[in-house]
Parts: C-alpha cells; sequence; structure tokens
C-alpha cells in the first residue's frame, strides 16, 4: 500500500495516452475562447467544477467498491457527447493496459473483459488507483487534476504560450481542486446507500456542444 | 407578507379513454401552477400551466408532476415564461418536475422558458422516467437575466431514464455563488440562453440518429440509449427558441 502509486498514476509520462487529448482546450482555442493565460485559467477553473468534479467521483466510488458497470452506466448518462464518450473509452482501454502492466490483479483483468472497447476513463482509473492500494482520495485528486492539467499543458502546444503561465494556472487552481477533490469523495461515499445518482452531474454545455464541433474537423492536433 | 414562502403542488394524469382519445382524470393545480386543459388536436390531450401568481420566490417550494399511461398522449405547455424572482422569504426556491411515461404512452413536455432574474436564487430538478416503449420531448430553456439584467443563481439538473436506466443526467449551474467558471470559456462564454431538446424514440434503438452541428455552439447529438440531444447555447431566447425549434423540425423530418 504504497501512497507513492499516486506519483506514478498522476505522472503526465504515466503511458496513458493523454498526452493526445486536450480536454476540449483546441476547440475553445479554435472558437477564441482560450487566447491568453487568463481565460485557460477560467477555462480550467469550468472544467474543474464541471467534468473534474464528475471524474473525480466516477473514481472514487470505483475506489470505494461500487459496480464499475453501474458506474460506466452513470458516466454515459453524464456524458452526452458521443465523441467525448468515445475518447473517454479509448482512454479507459489505454489506462486500462498501463494499469495492468503496473498493478496486476482480477478486478483489472476483469473489467479488461467486461468493456473489451474500454470502459470510461475514470472507472479504470479508480480501480487502477484500488489495485496500487490508494484511497478513493487519491483517486480523485489524480482525476480532477488530470481535468486541469490536460488542457493546460495542451494550451502551451495550442497557443505558444508559456510553459511558465501554464504551470502558475495550475498552481493557482490547486486550493479549488482541493475542495473539488473533498466534494467528490463525500458524493462517492453515498453511493453505497443511494446509489450512482448520488453522483455529482455537473455539466458544461460549451465543453460537449465543443467536443462535437471538434471531432468533426478534418485536421487536428488533438483527438480531442 | 410570508416568511415561509408558497408551496404548490400540481398533477396530472393522462390515460387512454378507449375510444382513441386522451383523458385526464386528475388535473390539479393552483395558484402558481394552475392547470388549464386546451383544446385536444387528435387521440393528444393538451395542457396549459397558467401561472396565476409570480413566481418561483424564494423559500417557494414548487412541484408538477405528469404521469402519462399506456396508449395516451399528452402535451404540456406553459402560458408565459417562469420568472425565478428574489423572495421574503429565506433561501432558495425550488421547483421540482417528475414525469412518468408508460409503454406505447407519448409525453409532448414544452414549456416556455425559466428566466433567472437578479437576486432569485432556484434549483429546479427534471425527472423523466419512461418505460421501454414510452415516447417523449422534452423541452428546457434557461435565461439569464431579463434584458440587460445580471442573472440569479440558478442550478437545473435533468434526468432522463428509460426502463431504470439512466440516458441523460446533466446539472448545470450559473449565476453569482456558482462553482467557478460557469460564464467562461468551458462554461457559457458569455452567452446568456442556455437550451436543451430531449427526444425519445423506441426506433432509435435501432436508428440512432447522426450527430450534427446547427452552429458552433448547437449539437444534436445520440445519447446512450434510444435517445437525442439537442444541446444549445444562445445569446438570447429568441435565438435558443429558433435554434431548437428547427433542431426539432429537422428530427420530425427524418422520421
Amino acid at each position: 500500500m504504497a501512497r507513492a502509486a499516486l506519483l506514478v498514476l498522476a505522472d503526465g509520462r504515466f503511458p496513458a495516452g493523454g498526452h493526445a487529448h486536450s480536454g476540449g482546450a483546441e476547440a475553445a482555442v479554435k472558437a477564441g475562447r482560450i487566447t491568453s493565460a487568463a481565460n485557460l485559467e477560467d477555462f480550467c477553473r469550468g472544467r474543474l467544477h464541471t467534468a473534474g468534479l464528475v471524474a473525480g467521483a466516477l473514481a472514487a466510488a470505483a475506489v470505494l467498491g461500487v459496480d464499475p458497470g453501474d458506474l460506466d452506466a452513470a458516466a454515459d448518462a453524464r456524458t452526452p457527447s458521443p465523441a467525448l464518450r468515445t475518447a473517454a473509452r479509448r482512454l479507459g482501454r489505454q489506462l486500462m493496459r498501463a494499469a495492468r502492466a503496473g498493478w496486476p490483479c482480477d478486478e483489472l483483468d476483469a473489467l479488461a473483459r467486461r468493456f473489451p472497447k474500454g470502459a470510461h476513463q475514470p472507472v479504470v482509473l479508480g480501480l487502477a488507483a484500488r489495485a496500487a492500494g490508494l484511497g478513493p482520495d487519491d483517486a480523485a485528486y489524480c482525476a480532477a487534476y488530470e481535468s486541469v492539467s490536460g488542457p493546460a499543458t495542451a494550451a502551451v502546444r495550442l497557443l505558444s504560450l508559456d510553459p511558465f503561465d501554464a504551470t502558475g494556472v495550475l498552481a493557482r487552481l490547486a486550493p479549488e481542486l482541493d475542495r473539488v477533490a473533498v466534494t467528490a469523495v463525500e458524493a462517492a461515499r453515498r453511493v453505497p446507500d443511494e446509489g450512482v445518482d448520488a453522483l455529482p452531474a455537473a455539466s458544461g454545455p460549451l465543453l460537449e456542444v465543443g467536443a462535437e464541433w471538434h471531432a468533426a474537423w478534418p485536421v487536428r492536433l488533438f483527438a480531442s | 407578507m410570508t416568511a415561509t414562502g408558497v408551496r404548490a403542488d400540481a398533477r396530472i394524469v393522462a390515460r387512454a379513454d378507449g375510444r382513441g382519445g386522451t383523458a385526464l382524470p386528475v388535473l390539479d393545480g393552483d395558484g402558481p401552477l394552475a392547470l388549464r386543459r386546451t383544446r385536444s388536436a387528435g387521440c393528444e390531450a393538451r395542457v396549459m400551466v397558467v401561472g396565476a401568481m409570480s413566481g418561483p420566490l424564494g423559500g417557494d417550494r414548487f412541484s408538477l408532476t405528469a404521469s402519462v399511461t399506456e396508449g395516451a398522449r399528452l402535451h404540456v405547455g406553459s402560458a408565459a415564461a417562469t420568472l425565478a424572482l428574489p423572495g421574503q422569504a429565506k433561501g432558495e426556491a425550488r421547483y421540482d418536475v417528475r414525469l412518468d411515461v408508460a409503454d406505447d404512452a407519448e409525453l409532448h413536455w414544452l414549456p416556455e422558458q425559466l428566466i433567472s432574474a437578479r437576486g432569485s436564487d432556484l434549483h429546479v430538478t427534471t425527472r423523466a422516467e419512461l418505460a421501454a416503449g414510452a415516447r417523449l420531448v422534452l423541452r428546457e430553456e434557461q435565461v439569464l437575466g431579463r434584458a440587460g439584467e445580471e442573472p440569479g443563481r440558478l442550478t437545473s439538473r435533468l434526468t432522463v431514464r428509460i426502463a431504470g436506466r439512466a440516458v441523460l443526467d446533466q446539472e448545470l449551474a450559473c449565476g453569482p455563488g456558482a462553482p467557478g467558471g460557469w460564464d467562461g470559456p468551458a462554461g457559457l462564454a458569455g452567452h446568456r440562453a442556455v437550451g436543451q431538446l430531449v427526444v425519445v424514440r423506441p426506433e432509435f434503438a435501432g436508428h440512432p440518429v447522426e450527430p450534427q452541428l446547427l452552429d458552433e455552439c448547437t449539437a444534436l447529438i445520440p445519447l446512450a440509449g434510444p435517445a437525442a440531444l439537442v444541446s444549445a447555447v444562445a445569446p438570447d431566447a429568441l435565438r435558443l427558441r429558433r435554434l431548437l425549434d428547427a433542431s426539432l423540425a429537422s428530427l420530425d423530418g427524418r422520421t
């Protein structure tokens, strides 16, 4: 039960394919909604409190042993955009490969068999954290952090933004990330009694619609 | 002046009348949620929500349930937009809508916009529970503030289940006090009208809609189940309605 496993799982170099996805930043840049570090921060803040909160709660619930099939269905209902559902499953499948290499176990094998095309990434993340002996709060932190680190890194490439500015954005969001992780875990703990409806369903309309717009482009830098 | 807010509960039950039409054995509502039966169209019964008071105001508790039983067809509209306003009573206002649609039944739930006025604090939940063979057209439009006005706080959760499985569960939170970034580039990006149109048809199970963009901020998308969603963000209520109407027309032209 090594806490340091969290560092392995949350490392940007962990080979789970996240670098190929911008978390909606590419669409927002093209639409002119992200032009600077200031509105990148606003974008990341919005994503943190919507997709990040939902992903954190799903991941925490998976660590707590909630049925991954129920969580995957809850993730589908909270992801109206088919482009985002496809991206989440692709990321889930890639994470599964890395997780099985790192923390091989029957639970991960069973999930891989049950979802050959991939389960939603936060569900896999939660089971990977569970396999690594981590807790629900660790998984929630990891998912919430990924919800902002992805777009921040992508914006550096998309806008030629100063990487120091992007790092500043992430550092300034840290206190809010703490609060989101706490809220996510509180919601996840209610699931055994109240079912998956207790999970947050916070949504950002432009994230969903923007993902569909992005998926229709013939040429793009990021997969989503 | 009340310090506790108004409580209003309205209930509609629609049932096939056995002669090819739809009867309304239950049509209960008053005050802010008064109900009127209007002229039927074919086999469909039509009900209009005619708010006889303003609101919801802070502290008010509204609930509306509509149940459409097997073989019945119900259309519910509203006479005017719903205007969330600040009230004398403390705390948020709540408006809970529960819709049940049975097999071979159809509900068109098409109220006018919900306008979140400055200083208001409203929490809306809309929950639709459908049988596997049920049909639904559901429109929700939120307008942030009256013309040129700052919005109030609005939280709106929409859940649609088919045969017990959620196909859509989305919560929108906006206005002062909402979690950060709601009006930023991942949220509404300065737009003041946001809407969703959910269409459930059993035939979508075998023939889902193709994703389609109506503009950069409006998409028609297949959900994970026999349902389609139009998600739209627009500068104002008029343009939002046009986008949703156009989307519904294109869906109707499809089948």
